[in-house]
């Protein structure tokens, strides 16, 4: 039995999946934001397997993962800034509850 | 032919993956999700492991496992009563949602199956990626060189910082 490019292609297409309805579903923005990471997560490992199956010799998907954790923490920290800065102003980060800016 | 303990750790891995991505997204409790995300980010540090990319493991287990899941929790404990259980959802949205992954899942797996070679195996030659290697290609300016995004990424995150700081402190 061998390992083969699909096999670890299909639990990324899960992950981003379940990112996606997360996304979609969650009402907290905490849960929302860790959809996102789900789904940026599963990016990332398609990137390295492919880079690792296809082009064994090179590198350049390992670096655009590097790269996008990078971003991916950048953004994480400025969100959850955000989110406690949304918190401290109406006391709540659920989003049905956040419709000052909606009308 | 794979040895006999890689295929085993690939089938932890994969099922961790499946398992624990689903548990994040379908809890109900904001601090079990948190948790079952620290497991998925491992389970894929674990397939960066297996690939051969050691330092992109490491990277993955300090940045995500070790630094933004800190930050999920600190947010979550400032944010309200961690303990509490969200509200069931409403029939509608969850059905907007499921559709809305399946949809995509039935696209992409089409696809997957459809265009790619399904039996493509690993290539014998072990790959070592030192890093020494890295460490030059990051902050060389020649061909397949990677110092303009690095230089970018830096900017980036002075940028974050400030942002950070200027967002959330006390006025």
């Amino acid at each position: 039995m061998e390992l083969t490019l699909l096999m670890y292609i299909v639990p990324s297409l899960i992950m981003f999946c379940c990112g996606v309805y997360g996304f979609i579903t969650r009402k907290n923005m905490i849960a929302i934001l860790i959809s996102l990471e789900l789904m940026l997560n599963a990016v990332d490992i398609n990137f390295v397997v492919f880079n690792r199956y296809l082009f064994p010799g090179e590198m350049e998907g390992m670096f655009f993962s590097l790269f996008a954790i990078a971003i991916a923490a950048a953004e994480t920290a400025l969100a959850i800034a955000i989110i406690v800065n949304v918190f401290r102003m109406a006391k709540n980060i659920d989003i049905r509850e956040l419709i000052k800016m909606k009308f | 032919m794979e040895s006999l303990g890689n295929i085993i750790a690939y089938f932890i891995i994969a099922l961790a993956i499946i398992v624990f991505s689903v548990m994040t997204v379908t809890t109900r409790k904001i601090l079990r999700a948190a948790t079952y995300l620290l497991f998925v980010l491992f389970a894929t540090a674990g397939i960066y492991f297996q690939m051969g990319y050691e330092f992109l493991g490491a990277v993955q287990i300090a940045v995500y496992a070790g630094g933004i899941l800190v930050l999920f929790v600190f947010a979550i404990f400032l944010t309200g009563k961690p303990g509490k259980d969200s509200e069931p959802l409403e029939s509608q949205k969850k059905i907007v949602g499921l559709s809305a992954a399946v949809l995509t899942a039935l696209v992409c797996g089409y696809a997957l199956f459809t265009q790619v070679d399904m039996c493509m195996s690993l290539a014998n030659q072990p790959i070592d990626v030192t890093i020494n290697q890295i460490g030059s290609m990051l902050l060389s300016t020649e061909k397949f060189g990677y110092l303009l995004p690095f230089e970018a990424i830096s900017i980036l995150l002075l940028a974050c910082i400030i942002g950070g700081v200027v967002i959330a402190r006390k006025r």
